[in-house]
C-alpha cells in the first residue's frame, strides 16, 4: 500500500474487512429500529385497546403508527434543507465528543468524564469571553483555546491520578462529572458569570463576536463549528497516524508492555492521552455556548453528549471517520427525534433507547449475527476495552 | 492396588505431548517423574488431573478404568494435585482455602469455621505440617502456602497426590522441611508422583524414577542403582545437533560488565544473587539454565526493565545500572525480548509499525513530531527481503505471522542498526527449525561484525551451538563457566540442576559456597 | 502483594532504598501517615480559629434532640461553640500529634472517622450559635437518603464480589423505579415491589448475558444500560404516564413504627420509625453480610470474585454463580428503584434517580466492598445531603453545592488509595474464560 493508501485505510478503518466493517453496523441499525418501532407500537395505548375489537383494525393502526413515527424520523433528519442543516447542527458536538473518546480508547483508557469536561471547557471558554476584549477572528480562537485549557486540565487530572495511584480513570471521570456539575452550578451563580438580575444558575450571553457563524447564514442553523468538528478529526487522524505522539498513544493502547520495552513513557502519555481527549470534549462544550442560541451557560448544558459520545465511539470503531459518520447517524437522529415529537408526538427519548441498544449491538457481533443467523468471521470478537478497575 | 496411567497420548497442534505414556503408582510409594522443560510432564499431569482429555489411552484405580472429565471427577477418585502455580485465594483464610468447594454447612449454609479450622490442625498434626488454620494465606511465606494446598488435597480424602516442581519456589530450609512431610505422607500409605527436574532431591526422596523425554518415557530406574550423571543423559539425551557454521571468536574489549548484581523479582525475593561476569566485543557468552533460575530477572536489569537492588552495570566504561530502556536502546544495545508476543511486539500493529517501534522518535522515521511512513516502509520492505520474513504484505497485521516470522522482523529491527551488543532471550523458542536456523545464523553475524552478544536460554543445543563461552546459572548464581566445545551435555545438565561438582554440594544446596566469576 | 518472610525481604511494593546511596526514600505508607496527620493538624487549626473564636461563637447553640410528636419532648442540648470549639481543637491537635510522630497503625483511619466527626459537630455547633436547631430533623433525614444509595451499593458489591462490574446501577434504579410506580398504580404496593424487584433483575440478567456469554466489556454493557433505561422509561412518561396519570399515583408505604422501640430517644426516631424500605435495608445488610462472610454460598461467590481459577479446581460453577449473583444484586436494586418512589413521594419523574446509583457505587468502593462498610459510607454520604439541605435553614455562607460535591470528592480520594489501599475482588472486570 502507498503511504496514502494506509493513511485511509487507518482513518477509516476499511482496509480487507470491508464487508465486516459494514455488515455489523448496518444491521445493528437494522436491529434497533425494528425494536424501537416495536416499543412505539406496544405503547401505543389508544390503538392497544383496538387490538381486542378488531385486530385488522388494529394492525393496520400500529404499522401506520410506527411508519408515521420513522417518516417523521426521516424527514426530521434529511428531508429538506432545515432538516440537513438541524442534522449537521446536532451532529458538530457529537463528533467532537465522540473524537474526545475514541483518543482515549485508542489509548486503553475509557473515559467516560466527557461530561463533565464539556462543562468545564465550556465555563473555561465563557471565561475567556468575558474577559477578553478583542475582534471577532482573534477573540474565538482564544475561546477555544480556552475551552480546550480547561476539558484538558480536568481530564487530565483523572489520567494523572490513573498513572500515579492507579485508580481507574472510569470511576474518577464519573465523580469529576458530578464535580463539575455541581461547580458549574455554583459558578453560574458567583458575580463573574451570572447573568445580571438573575438569582437562577444561568450565565451572561457569551459576547456575539465569540459567536460562531452560521455557514449558510439565515435560518439553516448550522455553524462554522462544524468545520472545527471536520478539523478536530482530521487533526485527530493526523495526529494518531502521522506524529510520534500518536503512535506512542497507540501503543500503549495496544500492548503496554511493549510500549515500555520501546522506551515510551507509559506515565506521560496516560496524563497525554486523557488531557488530548479532555481538550476535545471542552471544544464540544464550548460549542454548546457559542453556537446554540441563548448562548448562555446552564445547569447541565452538555445536554447528556458526553454519554452519548461513548455509543459514538464504539460505533465509530474509534476511527475518525467512523465518528465522523456516527456523528451524522445519531445527529440524524436528534434532528428526526425531534420532528418525530412535534409531528407525531412521540417523545424524542426513544432516540436514546435506539441508541443505547445500538451500543450494544455494536459491542457484540456476536449477538447481532445470532439473531439475523449471519455466518460471520469468528475472529470478529467483541472489543475488550479496560481492564477491570485495578492495573 | 494401585493408580494406573495406560498408553496416555495427548496431542496439541503440531506437538505430540504425550506419546504413549505408561505410569504406575502404588500406594505408599514415591515416584519420581523426571524430565526437561517440555519433556510432558504437566501435560500428563494435567490428564490426570481432567484438565485435559487423552486422545488414546486409559487411566485406572485398583483396575477400575476412571473417565477423568473434569477436576472435581479427579478428587473424586482420589487423586490430588499440589499446583505448581498455587490454586489459592489470597485473602482467605487457610481453613477457608482448604474446605472451599468441599464445605460442611448447617443451617441457611452456615459455615462452621470452628469445624473448618478444627479438621485442619487435626490434618495439620498427623502430617507434621504445622500451619496456623486462621491465618491469611497472603501473609504466609511460600513454604508454608505449599502445604495449605497439601492440606487441601488430604482434606478430601486423596489416595495419590501430584506435587508439581514442589521444590521451584523453596528455600533450601523449606525443602527438607517438605521431604519430611512427604516421607510422613509415604508412610500414611498415600502414592505420590514427584515431578521434578532436581536430580538431587530425586534421588533422595524417590522409591522410583521414571524420565520423560519429548512426551515419552524413556527410562524406570531405582534411585539405589543410579546416579546423577546417568539420570542427566537420560534426562537430557542426545537430540538433533544443530550445526552451526562459525568460526573461532576473536575477542576483543569487554563491552558488558557486570559486578555482583542483586536483583529482586516481583515477590521480592533474591532472583540474581551477586553475579559478576563480562561480555567482550566479538564473542557469544551463553547463559544456560532452567528457566526460573533468574535469568529473566537479569535480562531484565540488562535491559532497563527492572530496577537492581545493588551492583553495576558497565556497557563500555559507562554505568547503565539505572538507566532507562530507551537510554540502554541508545547506548547500542539490542534486545531480543524472551516473550516477543508481550514485550517486543504489538500483535495488532503492521509489520512496519512494529519494525518502527523502538525508532519511531529519531531519524530517518520522524522528522520533528510527524512520522515519514514512506520511509519507513521503504526500510521494512528491505528489511524483510534481508531477514526473509514470510508476510503477505508490509501491512499485514502481525498476529497474522508464525512465529518463526515475528521473531525475524524483531531480529531485524534489532540488528539493522549499530549496536555493540546484542541480548538475546530464548531467540528461538517455539520457531520452526527453518527461522532458527536463520535467526542462529543471523547471530552469529552480529558477532563477526564486533558486537558483543548474551545469548540466554534453557534449550541447551542452541546455547552450546551458538556460545564461544558457556555460563550456568543456578537459583541465581552463576555456578559454572564452561567451554562449549570442551563439555558435555550431560556435564552441563547437571550443573543446571545444581548438581555439578566441585562447587555445591547437598540436596538443600545451603552451603554454594561464593562464587567469585 | 505478598511479603514472603525471606531474608532480602523488603516489604511494601517499593524497592526501598538501594544501598548505593544510603537513600531511604519514605514508603507509600509512610507518606499517606503524614499526610492524614497534616490533615488533622489543619482541623484542628480550623476549628480554633474559625468556629471556636469566630465571631457569634459566643452565643449558645440549641440542638433538638426530638421530633415535636415524641414521648420525651422537649429533648434539647444547648452548648456554646467556644467551649466545644476549643475542646475539639484540642482533642484534634493532640492526635494529630500522635499521627504523625507515632502514627495509629492500623486504626488510623478510624481515628482519622473520628476526627471528622468532631469537626463536623464543632461546625454544626459554630453555624447554629444563637439559634435553634433540629439535629434529630437532620440526623433522620440522613438515615432516608442513605437508604437508596445503600441499597444502590449493595447492588454493586453483589455483582462485584463475582467479579462483574455494574455501572448499570443507575439504569437499574430508574427503571424498577417506574416499574414499581406503574404496578403500584394498578395492582398495590407489595405487587409493586415484587414487580420493581423483577425488573432489576431482568437488567442483571442482560449485564450478565452480555458479559459473561458474549465477553462485551462489562463497563460498556452498564453504560447502554444506563443510556437504554433512560431513554426508555422517560418515553413511556412521556408517551404513557403523562396522558394517563392513574399510572403515576400508586399508593405509598407508610411508615411503620415499632412500638415500645420508638420511644427510645433519638434513636428511635432513626431507627425505629421509619418505612419498609429502611427495615427492609437493614435486614438486606445483615442478611448479606452474614451470607457472605459465614455461609458456603458466600464462600464460593467470593473465591469466583477473587481467584476464579481456583475455584474453578476445586469443582466450582464459575460462570453460574456469576449469573446467579448478577441476577441478585439486580433485584435488589430493583428493591432500590421501588424505594425511591414507593417509598417516598410516588410520583415517578424522568430522570429521578440523578445520580443515585453512581453515588452507590461510591459507596460500595468506601465500603470497601463490605455490606456494613456500605451502610457507613451511605450515611456519610446521606448526612452530606442532609447538612446541605438544612444548611440552607442555618444561614451559613458555604455554598450548598460544595456539599453536594462531597461525596464524590472523597470517593476521589479513596480511590486514589489516600486513605489506604481499597482494594476490589483480585478478578474484577475480567470475564472468566476456560482454557
Amino acid at each position: 500500500m502507498t503511504d496514502q493508501e494506509k493513511f485511509f485505510s487507518d482513518l477509516t478503518g476499511v482496509g480487507t474487512r470491508l464487508r465486516t466493517a459494514l455488515l455489523t453496523p448496518m444491521l445493528a441499525l437494522i436491529t434497533a429500529l425494528l425494536i424501537g418501532g416495536i416499543v412505539i407500537a406496544v405503547t401505543d395505548v389508544d390503538t392497544l385497546r383496538l387490538w381486542g375489537d378488531s385486530p385488522g383494525e388494529a394492525f393496520s393502526e400500529t404499522i401506520s403508527t410506527v411508519a408515521g413515527a420513522y417518516k417523521a424520523l426521516f424527514v426530521g433528519a434529511f428531508g429538506s434543507k432545515a432538516a440537513l442543516s438541524e442534522t449537521l447542527f446536532a451532529a458538530t458536538p457529537l463528533i467532537l465528543a465522540g473524537l474526545a473518546v475514541a483518543v482515549g480508547f485508542q489509548a486503553g483508557l475509557f473515559n467516560i468524564g466527557v461530561e463533565g469536561q464539556m462543562l468545564i471547557g465550556g465555563m473555561t471558554a465563557l471565561y475567556v469571553g468575558f474577559t477578553v476584549d478583542l475582534p471577532g477572528p482573534v477573540l474565538i480562537p482564544l475561546v477555544l483555546m480556552g475551552a480546550i485549557i480547561g476539558g484538558g486540565v480536568w481530564a487530565g487530572f483523572a489520567g494523572w491520578l490513573r498513572a500515579n495511584s492507579g485508580a481507574h480513570e472510569v470511576i474518577t471521570t464519573i465523580m469529576l462529572n458530578f464535580i463539575a456539575a455541581f461547580l458549574v452550578q455554583w459558578l453560574l451563580k458567583t458575580s463573574t458569570f451570572q447573568e445580571p438580575g438573575r438569582t437562577d444558575p444561568i450565565s451572561r450571553p457569551i459576547d456575539s463576536s465569540a459567536r460562531l457563524g452560521r455557514i449558510f447564514g439565515g435560518d439553516l442553523r448550522v455553524t462554522i463549528g462544524l468545520l472545527i468538528a471536520l478539523a478536530a478529526a482530521a487533526f485527530v487522524g493526523w495526529l494518531m497516524y502521522r506524529t510520534t505522539i500518536g503512535f506512542q498513544f497507540r501503543t500503549v493502547g495496544a500492548n503496554a508492555d511493549a510500549a515500555k520495552y520501546a522506551g515510551m513513557n507509559v506515565t506521560m502519555l496516560t496524563v497525554g492521552v486523557m488531557a488530548t481527549s479532555g481538550a476535545l470534549a471542552g471544544l464540544a462544550g464550548a460549542n454548546q455556548l457559542m453556537a446554540l442560541p441563548p448562548h448562555q451557560a446552564q445547569v447541565g448544558f452538555s445536554g447528556g453528549i458526553g454519554f452519548d459520545a461513548i455509543a459514538l465511539a464504539l460505533v465509530g470503531r474509534s476511527r475518525p471517520v467512523g465518528v465522523i459518520w456516527a456523528g451524522l447517524l445519531f445527529g440524524a437522529l436528534t434532528a428526526g427525534g425531534r420532528e418525530m415529537q412535534g409531528a407525531e408526538r412521540i417523545p424524542v427519548d426513544l432516540v436514546e433507547v435506539i441508541q443505547g441498544l445500538i451500543i450494544v449491538f455494536i459491542a457484540a457481533p456476536a449477538l447481532i449475527k445470532a439473531i439475523w443467523r449471519v455466518k460471520g468471521d469468528t475472529d470478529e470478537q467483541s472489543e475488550r476495552i479496560t481492564t477491570g478497575w485495578s492495573t | 492396588m494401585g493408580l494406573e496411567l495406560r498408553n496416555i497420548t495427548k496431542r496439541f497442534p503440531g506437538v505430540i505431548a504425550n506419546d504413549a505414556v505408561n505410569l504406575t503408582i502404588g500406594e505408599g510409594e514415591v515416584v519420581a517423574l523426571l524430565g526437561e522443560n517440555g519433556a510432558g510432564k504437566s501435560t500428563l499431569m494435567n490428564v490426570l488431573f481432567g484438565l485435559y482429555h487423552a486422545d488414546e489411552g486409559e487411566i485406572l484405580i485398583d483396575g477400575e478404568p476412571l473417565t477423568l472429565g473434569s477436576p472435581a471427577e479427579s478428587i473424586e477418585a482420589g487423586i490430588g494435585m499440589v499446583h505448581q502455580h498455587f490454586m489459592l485465594v489470597p485473602v482467605f483464610t487457610v481453613a477457608e482455602n482448604v474446605i472451599l468447594g468441599n464445605e460442611t454447612t448447617g443451617a441457611f449454609g452456615r459455615i462452621n469455621s470452628r469445624a473448618a479450622e478444627q479438621a485442619v490442625r487435626e490434618i495439620s498434626e498427623e502430617y507434621g505440617l504445622h500451619v496456623d488454620p486462621t491465618a491469611l494465606v497472603e501473609s504466609l511465606p511460600i513454604g508454608l502456602q505449599q502445604r495449605v494446598e497439601i492440606i487441601k488435597v488430604l482434606q478430601r480424602d486423596a489416595r495419590f497426590l501430584v506435587l508439581d516442581e514442589p521444590t521451584a519456589v523453596l528455600t533450601p530450609q523449606e525443602v527438607d522441611e517438605l521431604f519430611e512431610i512427604v516421607d510422613a505422607l509415604r508412610k500414611a500409605g498415600k502414592g505420590i508422583v514427584f515431578i521434578s527436574h532436581k536430580l538431587k532431591e530425586v534421588l533422595a526422596l524417590a522409591d522410583r524414577i521414571v524420565v520423560m523425554r519429548e512426551g515419552r518415557t524413556v527410562a524406570e530406574v531405582d534411585p539405589a542403582t543410579t546416579d546423577e550423571n546417568e539420570l542427566a543423559s537420560l534426562m537430557v539425551g542426545r537430540a538433533v545437533d544443530l550445526v552451526v557454521n562459525k568460526a573461532a571468536s576473536q575477542p576483543g574489549e569487554p563491552v558488558l560488565d557486570v559486578k555482583r548484581l542483586n536483583v529482586l523479582n516481583d515477590r521480592g525475593q533474591a532472583a540474581v544473587d551477586d553475579i559478576s561476569f563480562e561480555v567482550r566485543a566479538g564473542e557469544i557468552v551463553g547463559i544456560a539454565g532452567v528457566q526460573g533460575n533468574g535469568q529473566t530477572e537479569l535480562v531484565e536489569a540488562l535491559t532497563g526493565l527492572r530496577d537492581p537492588l545493588s551492583g553495576r552495570i558497565n556497557l563500555k566504561g559507562e554505568d547503565i545500572t539505572r538507566a532507562s530502556p530507551r537510554e540502554i536502546f541508545e547506548a547500542g544495545v539490542a534486545h531480543v525480548p524472551e516473550d516477543r508476543q508481550r514485550s517486543g511486539l504489538v500483535l495488532p500493529f503492521t509489520v512496519t509499525e512494529n519494525i518502527v517501534l523502538n525508532r519511531y522518535h529519531s531519524a530517518p522515521f520522524s522528522k520533528g513530531i510527524t512520522l515519514d511512513w514512506t520511509k519507513a516502509a521503504e526500510e521494512t520492505t528491505r528489511l524483510v527481503e534481508e531477514y526473509d520474513v514470510r508476510t503477505p504484505t508490509i501491512d499485514t497485521p502481525l498476529s497474522s505471522l508464525s512465529g518463526g516470522n515475528q521473531q525475524k522482523v524483531i531480529a531485524a529491527r534489532e540488528f539493522d542498526r549499530d549496536v555493540s551488543l546484542v541480548i538475546a532471550s530464548q531467540p528461538t523458542r517455539g520457531i520452526d527449525v527453518g527461522s532458527i536456523e536463520y535467526i542462529h545464523s543471523r547471530i552469529v553475524a552480529e558477532r563477526d561484525a564486533g558486537a558483543a552478544v548474551l545469548i540466554v536460554s534453557s534449550e541447551l543445543d542452541e546455547v552450546t551451538a551458538l556460545a564461544d563461552r558457556l555460563l550456568v546459572m543456578f537459583e541465581g548464581r552463576v555456578v559454572a563457566e564452561l567451554d562449549p566445545k570442551k563439555v558435555s551435555n550431560t556435564e552441563i545438565g547437571l550443573y543446571m540442576t545444581g548438581s555439578g561438582s566441585p562447587e555445591s554440594t547437598g540436596a538443600s544446596a545451603t552451603d554454594t559456597p561464593e562464587e567469585a566469576s | 502483594m505478598t511479603s514472603a518472610a525471606m531474608p532480602s525481604d523488603i516489604g511494601g511494593s517499593d524497592l526501598g532504598g538501594s544501598d548505593l546511596g544510603g537513600e531511604v526514600r519514605a514508603t507509600p505508607e509512610q507518606r499517606r501517615a503524614r499526610i492524614v496527620g497534616l490533615v488533622e493538624l489543619a482541623m484542628a487549626m480550623f476549628v480554633l480559629f474559625i468556629f471556636a473564636l469566630g465571631e457569634g461563637s459566643d452565643q449558645d447553640a440549641t440542638f433538638k434532640l426530638a421530633l415535636p410528636r415524641d414521648r420525651f419532648e422537649p429533648l434539647d442540648w444547648t452548648v456554646n461553640p467556644q467551649i466545644v470549639g476549643i475542646g475539639i481543637a484540642t482533642v484534634l491537635a493532640v492526635l494529630a500529634g500522635v499521627q504523625l510522630t507515632k502514627g495509629f497503625g492500623s486504626r488510623a483511619n478510624l481515628i482519622l472517622g473520628g476526627a471528622m466527626a468532631l469537626f463536623i459537630f464543632a461546625f454544626l455547633a459554630w453555624a447554629a450559635a444563637g439559634q435553634s436547631f433540629s439535629l434529630i430533623g437532620m440526623l433522620t433525614s440522613t438515615v432516608v437518603l442513605s437508604v437508596p444509595v445503600t441499597l444502590g451499593g449493595l447492588a454493586g458489591l453483589m455483582c462485584e464480589r463475582v467479579a462483574v462490574i455494574n455501572i448499570g446501577i443507575e439504569g437499574q434504579l430508574l427503571t424498577s423505579a417506574f416499574v414499581g410506580t406503574v404496578v403500584g398504580s394498578t395492582w398495590g404496593s407489595w405487587t409493586a415491589v415484587v414487580a420493581a424487584a423483577l425488573a432489576g433483575a431482568l437488567l442483571g440478567w442482560v449485564l450478565a448475558v452480555l458479559s459473561i456469554k458474549y465477553l462485551v466489556d462489562q463497563i460498556v454493557v452498564g453504560v447502554a444500560i444506563n443510556i437504554f433505561a433512560l431513554g426508555l422509561t422517560s418515553f413511556l412518561s412521556g408517551r404513557v404516564l403523562s396522558t394517563n396519570p392513574q399510572f403515576n399515583s400508586p399508593d405509598r408505604f407508610r411508615t411503620v413504627a415499632i412500638p415500645w422501640l420508638e420511644d427510645i430517644p433519638m434513636l428511635g426516631n432513626l431507627f425505629f420509625k421509619q418505612n419498609v424500605f429502611l427495615y427492609g435495608t437493614i435486614l438486606l445488610v445483615v442478611v448479606i453480610h452474614f451470607g457472605l462472610f459465614h455461609t458456603r454460598w458466600g464462600l464460593r461467590s467470593r473465591a469466583v470474585g477473587e481467584h476464579p481459577k481456583a475455584a474453578d479446581t476445586v469443582g466450582i460453577d464459575v460462570l453460574r454463580i456469576r449469573y446467579r449473583n448478577v441476577i441478585l444484586g439486580g433485584a435488589i436494586a430493583g428493591f432500590g428503584g421501588a424505594a425511591l418512589t414507593l417509598g417516598s413521594t410516588g410520583r415517578f419523574e424522568e430522570n429521578m434517580t440523578a445520580g443515585v446509583g453512581f453515588i452507590g457505587l461510591a459507596a460500595m468502593i468506601f465500603g470497601r466492598w463490605r455490606p456494613m462498610g456500605v451502610l457507613g459510607a451511605a450515611l456519610v454520604f446521606g448526612f452530606a445531603r442532609a447538612m446541605q439541605q438544612k444548611l440552607g435553614i442555618l444561614g451559613t455562607n458555604i455554598p450548598s453545592e460544595f456539599l453536594s460535591m462531597a461525596p464524590y470528592i472523597v470517593t476521589i480520594v479513596v480511590v486514589a488509595g489516600l486513605i489506604g489501599h481499597a482494594r476490589p475482588p483480585a478478578a474484577d472486570g475480567q470475564p472468566y474464560i476456560k482454557d
